[in-house]
């Protein structure tokens, strides 16, 4: 299968240069025919496991517990102001 | 050609749990931006979800409530996008596997029952809050609140069974009904704990094939979720008629000028790669767990329209709508305990309550007028304190003000008059002024009597009870 | 011998009989650090002020005549994976430099709560991708054997560590062999407990249905000692499992009588290196004269692991990494007019070519049209590998391998080459597949003279016979006293 390198590099949000593209399209082309061998499994009717674990049903109580102080919070934040997050205006 | 509208419905409704879905925080409405976060709701790296059972519980009432078979296995699964009030990157929600399928709603349109389907119904997490830049400084920017994000959500989508815009509006209403009994969500579209998007198409009369849909969104009461309806059925028809093909697309309802508007061109396409949630253990409902649940369940809509209809005699047309949200049934209960005429009270409420809340877009729970208000009215008005007329001033009074009956009366002096030495004063003034009527009624010509009523009652500003006026005058007339 | 180069256990001692102070340990150890750090380049950030207050409190325990706990006053080392409250945590990343975290994460909590001393944050694949840990986005650690050679990875930094006497032990986190692999190239002791065995919370994710914290230290009773010390449910981490933690000392007895141990043979690929091959042949022959079963086994669907492992972690890393997108913490591109470029320059910039890679790829293998035939089949495959696990193990205790099929390769020798990169893991991600503890020890050393690692599976929670196994193994050998020649 071939990757349209472009289109899933914006979905990932990740700006490449045309040199990225071309070493990690190659790159990308080996792997995923490697990959292909697991064609050659039938697994018809097997449950993918998709959690490491046989556990079902864990919960918390609905207990409130104290948030975070918020300085410490937008304190890691490359921007922030007036106690929210700042980003670029979202077009609406 | 006669077009036909299909309409299917997205409800998202907040639950009220006190803490978030998958961490401690607070989920109390309109604090100070980011003041209820913490690791796991801000996506801090290395933090983890845990499910918030109460959630899961609501979320399995909402699925009894709306006939729903609770699946015996259901799994959190990740929605990835970029957007910044996500702060993971991705959506915390259900796929593959809903929690809850295959249900239905009742909605009576124009007399008639007509079942609407659920299709689905999962749990997911909220979306945190996004302000824009409204001075020329800060216009360049948006500004992220993260309180909200991670407030449990259900969504709750109903089959493509509705045909009209009314018929919408009826099963909004009706769904919403059934999760304020339930006590699960307080259903205000326009704090948004309530939230619609539609999907709609319109296809000639007759055809069994769908047509192309557009999505509707951004609407923010029942009223607009109607005309928002309304006007993109009037668009799709319009555009076919055209000949031209409708887009399959994303419109927003602009309230400000009553259109639906395309999105086109700012909306990418979306792929959101979902995939089990590795943080998160499946959910298994067993049999037991739902039937204590069920166990729980407080008297739903339906069941309680029924027994209004036994156990207070009321017509089914007044039951309907003293049932229609449980605040309007718990006033009049209320009211009747302390007011024992069920009928009396349902009139009242049915006539002057709602058309005074009508008239200020109000929710019965936030009427000035209280159960003990208005059965004090009533009983005033039984005990013949006040007259059936002066009822109704005496009401638009307690609406106003929010003041007793009793105190109304008495500031007023709309207390009836009883004592029957002012009122026969009264009668002798008018007898005096009207000699001639006096003779013709002593003659027999019964008619004028109610007319001599009416000026007694006029000499006394209306506060004579008629029922004494009525007795001494005619007694007085007799000589 | 020199404080540094003393094992837990052996500090211990020395710090209830009062013979030495947690403060005297503590500069020993900066004092080994300041010596061999320009060579090996294993810490990210040294942590000494906070050391030596954490070492005072113990000392003035110790004074006050209280017992202390086996891991008091213990100098360790933390992969920089690990959220500590209040210090800076990169993960190896550029994307997360100056990133303070407000919390700690529940490993280093428990640790704390022992009085465990931290000496600073260690070096790591950005996002623990990698088997080398070439692809920090600060720095190349290099191994104290050979400095000329990768110490392996991602946990590549805590091993090191640990091998040139840098710190007592280390905490390192496995997705598909980072403790065990780092630990077999140089020639250390590494645990990968079971899945859900350590709380995940504060550990910053790779792949979540992978990842677990394990303990990297220079002897098996220090293994032992570390992983007591970590283990448990935790109810912030919804993945830990609620089961008692049993005392791992009292599975330190040199006695394999009868324990059945499997050999697949499908772990003994073509390629593997020599002397790798010999030195595992001698331990498997020196557990069997200890008195083990040998048998041989068959885990028939290893030659898929590579792929359905690569496809498993990307697809999760690629939602897992999906956070850091320059508004809440961390880096943030300057090279940007709107939201859309600021994520994709942000995300550009600040991760590296690996991360890029992965995060491409596992994008792909769950955009529509491609989920079923990548992501769902190789969730299906993944239920094959464990199924092969479960009926081994209804045969055999343990299942013994090598760590890795050659030892540690050279510096920039497979950078080039990610799928040979890839393909070098085969032997370790089928435990982290199943969900299985495994720990790697040294069992030999090549021509060339770098540490070999021998691999003891064990089933699920069990990681008490592992220990035995390993155990008796390393009280029959002395590789475990063998020193690198750093000086």
């Amino acid at each position: 299968m071939k990757m349209d390198i472009e289109k899933v590099a914006r979905l990932a949000r990740i700006n490449l240069s045309e040199e990225e593209k071309k070493t990690f399209g190659n790159q990308l082309e080996q792997i995923l025919l490697h990959m292909e061998q697991l064609n050659r499994l039938d697994t018809s009717g097997v449950e993918p496991t998709s959690h490491a674990i046989p556990v079902v049903n864990v919960f918390r109580e609905d207990e409130v517990r104290s948030s975070t102080p918020r300085e410490k919070i937008l304190n890691t934040s490359p921007a922030q102001e007036e106690g929210h997050f700042k980003v670029p205006r979202i077009i609406e | 050609m006669e077009y036909e509208p299909v309409i299917g419905l997205e409800v998202h409704a907040q639950l009220l749990t006190c803490s978030k879905i998958f961490c401690g925080c607070s989920t109390t409405f309109g604090e100070e931006p980011n003041t209820q976060t913490c690791p796991v709701c801000t996506g801090q790296p290395g933090s983890l979800p845990v499910l918030n059972r109460k959630a899961v519980e609501f979320a399995i009432k909402i699925g009894l409530a709306t006939h729903c078979r609770i699946t015996s296995y259901s799994v959190f699964a990740r929605k990835n996008y970029f957007y910044p009030d996500l702060p993971k990157g991705y959506q915390i929600s259900m796929y593959e596997y809903p929690l809850a399928e295959d249900g239905f709603i009742e909605i009576t349109i124009q007399g008639m029952k007509k079942r609407i389907g659920i299709i689905r119904i999962h749990m997911e997490e909220d979306a945190g809050k996004l302000k824009h830049g409204e001075t020329p400084e800060t216009a360049r920017f948006s500004y992220v609140d993260f309180n909200r994000t991670g407030v449990p959500l259900v969504e709750i989508v109903s089959g493509p069974d509705l045909r009209s815009p009314q018929e919408a509006g009826e099963y909004l209403r009706r769904l919403r009904a059934i999760l304020q009994y339930l006590e699960v969500c307080t259903g205000d579209m326009e704090k948004g704990t309530f939230r619609c998007d539609a999907n709609v198409s319109v296809r000639p009369k007759g055809e069994t094939q769908f047509g192309t849909r557009t999505e509707l969104k951004n609407m923010n009461s029942f009223r607009h979720v109607e005309k928002a309806l309304e006007y993109e059925i009037k668009r799709q028809i319009r555009v076919l008629e055209e000949g031209e093909a409708i887009i399959q697309e994303t419109r927003l309802w602009d309230a400000s000028q009553n259109i639906t508007l395309s999105m086109r061109g700012k909306e990418e396409a979306h792929d959101y790669r979902y995939f089990p949630d590795p943080d998160l253990v499946p959910l298994k409902v067993g049999e037991d767990w739902i039937e204590e649940i069920r166990q729980s369940l407080p008297e739903l809509p339906d069941r309680k329209k029924e027994r209004f209809i036994q156990e207070y005699r009321l017509p089914e047309y007044d039951a309907e709508i003293l049932t229609s949200t449980k605040a309007m049934a718990n006033y009049f209960e209320s009211c009747v305990r302390l007011f024992p005429d069920p009928k009396t009270v349902s009139n009242w409420m049915m006539g002057d309550l709602l058309r005074e809340l009508k008239k200020d877009e109000r929710e019965v729970d936030q009427c000035p007028v209280t159960p003990q208000h208005l059965a004090g009215m009533l009983s005033m008005m039984k005990d013949g304190t006040i007259s059936g007329k002066l009822a109704k001033d005496v009401f638009e009074e307690m609406y106003r003000t929010g003041d007793l009956p009793e105190k109304i009366v008495q500031e007023k002096g709309w207390i009836q008059i009883l004592d029957t030495g002012e009122i026969e004063g009264a009668i002798k003034k008018v007898i005096q002024a009207n000699p001639k009527l006096v003779e013709d009624y002593q003659r027999g010509k019964e008619k004028v009597f109610g007319f001599l009523v009416g000026e007694v009652m006029k000499q006394t500003k209306g506060k004579a009870n008629p029922k004494l006026v009525n007795e001494l005058l005619r007694k007085k007339l007799k000589g | 011998m020199t404080i540094h180069e003393l094992t837990i256990h052996q500090l211990h001692d020395l710090l209830a009989k009062k013979e030495v102070t947690a403060r005297e340990v503590t500069e020993a150890l900066y004092n080994r650090i300041r010596v061999v750090e320009g060579q090996v380049q294993a810490y990210l950030m040294l942590t000494e002020e906070e050391a030596y207050r954490q070492a005072d409190a113990v000392d003035q325990k110790i004074r006050r005549g209280e017992a202390i706990g086996e891991l008091e006053g213990i100098p360790i080392g933390l992969k920089d994976i690990l959220c500590t409250e209040g210090i800076q945590t990169t993960c190896g990343s550029k994307i997360l430099k100056g990133y303070i975290p407000f919390y700690d994460a529940t490993v280093i909590k428990k640790l704390k709560e022992k009085g465990t001393i931290f000496l600073g944050k260690l070096n790591m694949d950005e996002f623990a991708m990698g088997s080398s840990t070439e692809n920090s986005g600060f720095q190349i650690t290099r191994n104290p054997w050979d400095l000329k050679c990768i110490p392996g990875g991602s946990s590549g930094g805590s091993a090191a560590a640990v091998a040139a006497d840098e710190c007592i032990a280390a905490v390192g986190t496995d997705t598909g062999g980072s403790i065990r692999q780092p630990a077999s190239c140089c020639g250390v002791v590494g645990l990968k407990p079971t899945y859900g065995r350590v709380s995940r919370y504060g550990l910053i994710a790779f792949a979540s249905s992978l990842d677990q914290v394990g303990p990297i230290t220079k002897d098996v009773e220090d293994c032992a000692i570390l992983l007591g010390g970590i283990s448990g449910f935790d109810p912030m981490d919804s993945t830990s499992v609620n089961i008692e933690v049993p005392d791992y000392k009292s599975f330190l007895i040199k006695n394999i009588k009868g324990i059945r141990i499997g050999i697949p043979k499908e772990y003994f690929i073509e390629g593997m290196d020599e002397d790798v091959e010999k030195s595992v042949q001698g331990a498997i022959d020196l557990l069997s004269q200890s008195g083990a079963e040998i048998r041989s086994i068959s885990l028939p669907h290893t030659p898929y692991a590579v792929a359905v492992y690569y496809i498993l972690c990307t697809a999760e890393a690629s939602s897992n990494l999906a956070r850091y997108d320059g508004v809440k913490y961390g880096f943030r591109s300057n090279h940007y007019d709107d939201l859309l470029e600021m994520y994709s320059r942000t995300r550009a910039e600040g991760f590296g070519k690996e991360v890029k890679r992965r995060i491409i790829l596992g994008t792909y293998v769950l955009s529509a049209g491609y989920y079923d035939a990548y992501y769902r089949k190789a969730s299906q495959v993944r239920t094959l590998m464990r199924e092969d696990f479960r009926k081994a193990f209804e045969e055999v205790e343990v299942i013994v391998t090598p760590t890795a099929p050659t030892p540690a390769f050279q510096i920039g020798e497979k950078v080039e080459d990610p799928l040979q990169m890839y393909l070098s893991d085969i032997l370790t991600i089928p435990v982290n597949l199943a969900g299985i503890p495994a720990l790697s020890l040294p069992c030999g050393f090549s021509r060339k003279g770098l540490p070999i690692g021998l691999q003891i599976m064990g089933k699920h929670f069990d990681e008490g016979t592992v220990l035995r196994v390993a155990y008796t193994f390393e009280q029959s050998t002395d590789y475990h006293l063998k020193k690198p020649p750093i000086t």
